[in-house]
């Protein structure tokens, strides 16, 4: 174990961890923008930057590993200085448009600019031009947003494994770009949206959530994916009684399946949801039409046409098809109907198909 | 899953896939099973016909035909038994059968098994090597093994090579299916199948029988029921009158559409409840509006055991009920009194009555899920199967024999058709369709041709095709590839307009598990 102090604390933390994770535990709140505990360091953005006693420069805190008796400093004059100038960097090819940005109150860059009062850049030069019309329905890269902190790339890599997307050309110009430059629909991309997830700004969205609220406006539920047998963890964003996104859960205490990767489906296919062809009414066929009836009417039409089937043919001319798709409770209700109540186990679902 | 997903992530040496298109079915666990290749250097057997994602990195790929799982399975364990890379202990002390097995497996040369698999013996002996050398090797499967008129067999064959091996109660290794939907685990679980109560404690054995009498409060029937695929059958015959469908769409998910159609039509009574008007919905007497998954509280289990929450986010929507409560209303009227006040009631009375699941409750589960069997609420729940002993106590070797599929290609068509999904839409596309997003990302069902065969057809990508099987045809694009076996041809059922289980086959069911025969019909295919 190591002994140091952070902003007057004394902190023991395993040899081998990083200065940012002890300052975290002694409670500093350090900024990032590239850091990603699941993802390889890139140590690029330098916003976590602190004050190490005794050394000329600031160290980048995700990279620089904690050693005994270091006195550090998070929040001195020359970290605050050093933190502003980034950001004054970094917003000289960032389009600022947080009035109409999917991320406005849920972007790193704006909490920092607010947190370090940074309203403008004084090295602006010509405006940002690294927007990428890309036509797939899912995702929307605006790079004239992007603050190239790589996540996106390391995300695509480490997490799916799916290598679309990667860094072009150099200095000013640099930007992400996919192998032949091309949309994401004509690269290896899968749609998975992991790029989205680890956005810190409004670079990378989903188009199938825009406009329909910012996340602050949401209330958030955890629940478990609906598509495949892999049990996804995710949140779904709730405006209004109406689904509107669905974020990803990324602490693995309460997502040990998925640690927040999902995919196309778990991402981007809730949207049936809210389809206007959701039954909304039961409905009874009469004179051959299906037509909308009250429950009551619905309910106890079939409970009668159930009986009487069961009277005139046995219990062994019914069947009950239940779902893989329902919850276990009505699966559970769904045989106790057909056994205990019609009186048969012809029950059986579609695990074979 | 005998393991855990995790542990194809962290653990496993050697991942064996056998007729699972992971990256595309169960997309999460394909991530995880690339970044162990990546970071870990995880070694991957793949034995599909469809040269899936994942053959990429494999370090053995093995195309073999459809159909011949169990040569290739019989094969691998015809070279482990021969080179002595068994797992003499584990055979020792935790299996019986073993000289069976042995005597099957003998004739199962690699060589034999390249002519009827079409993958080179070399490779089968190299898969061989591979999979038996290593510490911890795993297997998945999925539906690629079991949709076949023998996936029974082909999955004892999966779990003899795993036992022979010893490649089964410990970290990284397993016999591991994928399960398709996102509840098949826990619809299985909870007793919704013919034989089975809660927990698969038998029908047929008084004493659960007398238990769940009790527990309900009524006499219950002592003979198991009839399958999904025989109630269809005995509809057509006239033998069955009235179903009860909930969530489910027979009419594109079940073989032979037509043959479906003529069963529903033939009822006096069905009954749908649904969330959407299915094709299926479109045939019942009663439409009955249930609610979706983020309309409602339950559990789901997913395809490692592990009992998770789902939480109601929003109100079902205009007069539709959670499906819960419309089961509770139909028994009640039927003069069942059924009342729960919420789906946790439900649960309590779930786990009173099935040992694998008493110890768990949904105060347990709120962080994160637990793997059950769980026991006692003091236990935390089961990640890795068959630890010390089998559920029967000793591991029994059940040797297979290789059987022709019950239909072969022929002069009339001279193709292989096999089925299956894509990662884009879901099952009947039911739900995914109904996604714009998606929808507009892959609108059309396609069929893949290798090149070779596309070319003796005439076939360019992107010609419109008509696909046909005895069974009837569908009008389809021809999507041209390398990643597909000559002679084989390829599509999914998710396509209400072309759809694939117009064409498959339902007379040729597994008859243990009665699974139809999806993934491998006669077929022909011509340009239109
Ligand atoms: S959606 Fe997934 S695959 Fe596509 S670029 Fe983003 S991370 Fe990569
Ligand atoms: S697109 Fe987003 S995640 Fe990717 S480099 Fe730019 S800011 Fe970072
Ligand atoms: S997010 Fe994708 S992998 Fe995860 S459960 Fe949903 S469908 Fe399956």
């Amino acid at each position: 174990m190591i002994n140091l102090t952070i902003d007057g604390k004394n902190v023991t933390v395993p040899r081998g961890t990083m200065l940012l994770e002890a300052c975290r535990l002694a409670g500093a709140d350090i900024p990032t923008l590239c850091y990603d505990p699941e993802l390889k360091l890139a140590g690029s953005c330098r916003m976590c930057v602190v004050e190490v006693e005794g050394r000329r420069t600031l160290a980048a805190s995700c990279v620089t590993p904690a050693e005994e008796g270091m006195v550090v400093q998070t929040e001195s004059e020359e970290v605050v200085e050093a933190r502003k100038v980034i950001l004054e960097l970094l917003l000289a090819r960032h389009r600022l448009d947080c009035h109409v940005c999917e991320k406005d109150g849920n972007c790193r860059l704006q909490d920092y600019c607010y947190r370090y009062g940074v309203k403008d850049s004084r090295f602006k030069g010509e405006e940002p031009h690294f927007y990428k019309d890309d036509p797939n329905p899912f995702i929307e890269r605006d790079y004239d947003k992007c603050i190239m902190c790589t996540k996106c790339v390391r995300a695509c890599a480490e997490i799916t494994g799916a290598f679309a997307i990667n860094l072009k050309n150099r200095g000013h110009e640099v930007v992400i770009s996919t192998a032949f430059d091309g949309g994401l629909k004509d690269s290896t991309c899968v749609f998975c949206g992991q790029c989205v997830m680890v956005c810190p700004v409004g670079a990378l969205v989903s188009k199938v959530e825009k406009g329909r609220g910012r996340d602050y406006q949401t209330e958030k539920v955890r629940t478990i994916c609906s598509y495949c047998g892999t049990g996804c963890t995710l949140e779904l964003k709730v405006l209004n009684d109406q689904v509107v996104g669905v974020n990803s859960v990324r602490d693995e205490r309460l997502s040990p399946v998925n640690r927040g990767a999902l995919c196309v489906k778990g991402r981007f296919g809730w949207d049936f949801v809210n389809s206007k062809e959701r039954l909304t009414q039961p409905l009874v066929r009469k004179d051959g039409e299906l037509v909308p009836v009250s429950w009551d009417e619905a309910l106890d039409y079939t409970a009668s046409r159930l009986k009487e089937i069961k009277e005139r043919w046995g219990a062994g001319s019914m069947a009950v098809f239940t779902s893989a798709r329902t919850t276990n409770e009505e699966n559970y209700l769904a045989q106790k109907l057909a056994r205990a109540v019609i009186g048969t186990n012809n029950v059986d679902h579609c695990a074979r198909l | 899953m005998t393991n855990s997903i995790k542990d194809l992530e962290e653990e496993a040496e050697v991942i064996f896939l056998i007729g699972t298109n992971t990256t595309e079915n169960h997309p999460v666990i394909g991530y995880k099973i690339r970044q162990n290749v990546l970071k870990r250097g995880a070694k991957l057997i793949v034995a599909d016909p469809r040269r899936i994602e994942l053959a990429d990195i494999a370090e053995i790929y093995l195309p073999f035909k459809p159909g011949t799982d169990i040569v290739l399975l019989n094969a691998m364990m015809n070279v482990i038994i021969k080179e002595d890379l068994l797992d003499e202990e584990f055979i020792e002390k935790r299996t019986e059968g073993f000289e069976e097995l042995k005597a099957t497996v003998k004739k199962y040369t690699p060589e034999m098994a390249e002519a009827i698999c079409g993958v080179p013996a070399e490779e089968i002996v190299k898969a061989a090597r591979l999979y038996a050398k290593a510490d911890k090797a795993a297997i998945c499967y999925s539906m690629g093994v079991t949709q076949h008129s023998k996936g029974t067999d082909n999955v004892f064959a999966i779990a003899n090579l795993a036992m022979l091996t010893g490649n089964i109660g410990k970290p990284g290794s397993g016999v591991n299916p994928l399960r398709g939907q996102n509840n098949v685990q826990g619809a299985c679980d909870m007793g919704g199948l013919p034989d089975v109560y809660t927990g698969y404690q038998k029908v047929e054995v008084e004493e659960n029988r007398i238990k769940f009498e009790k527990a309900w409060g009524v006499k219950l029937p002592p003979e198991k029921g009839l399958t999904l695929t025989e109630i269809i059958n005995e509809a057509v015959k006239g033998n069955i009158k009235a179903i009860y469908i909930i969530g489910e769409n027979p009419m594109l998910s079940d073989p032979d559409s037509r043959h479906v159609e003529e069963a529903l039509d033939n009822l006096e009574f069905l009954v749908v409840q649904d969330i959407f008007l299915t094709e299926t919905a479109l045939k019942a007497d009663v439409v009955l509006p249930g609610a979706s998954f983020a309309e409602k509280d339950g559990t789901f289990t997913n395809t490692e055991r592990r009992v998770q929450r789902v939480r109601k986010a929003i109100k079902p929507r205009g007069n539709a009920k959670p499906d819960w409560q419309i089961l509770c209303e139909v028994a009640s009227r039927m003069g069942y009194p059924m009342r729960y006040d919420s789906p946790e009631e439900i649960f309590e009375e779930i786990r009173s009555l099935t040992p694998s699941y008493a110890g768990i409750t949904y105060e347990r589960i709120e962080k994160s899920g637990i793997q059950w069997p769980c026991p006692h609420t003091n236990h935390l729940g089961t990640p890795i199967l068959h630890k010390e002993t089998f559920t029967r106590g000793l591991g029994k070797f059940h040797p297979v024999e290789y059987r022709e599929a019950a239909e072969m290609p022929d002069e009339e068509y001279p193709l292989i058709l096999t089925t299956g999904r894509s990662l884009y839409h879901y099952h009947t596309g039911t739900m995914t369709r109904r996604v714009a997003a998606i929808d507009q990302h892959r609108p059309h069902n396609e069929v893949e041709i290798n090149p070779r065969t596309a070319e003796t057809y005439n076939i360019k990508d992107g010609d419109m095709i008509k696909l046909s099987t005895r069974r009837g045809s569908i009008k389809l694009k021809a999507k041209v590839t390398e990643n597909i076996k000559e002679g084989i041809v390829f599509t999914t059922f998710h396509f209400g307009e072309a759809a694939a289980n117009h064409l498959t086959n339902a007379n040729s069911l597994d008859p243990v598990a009665k699974i139809p025969e999806f993934k491998l019909a006669a077929a022909k295919i011509e340009k239109i």
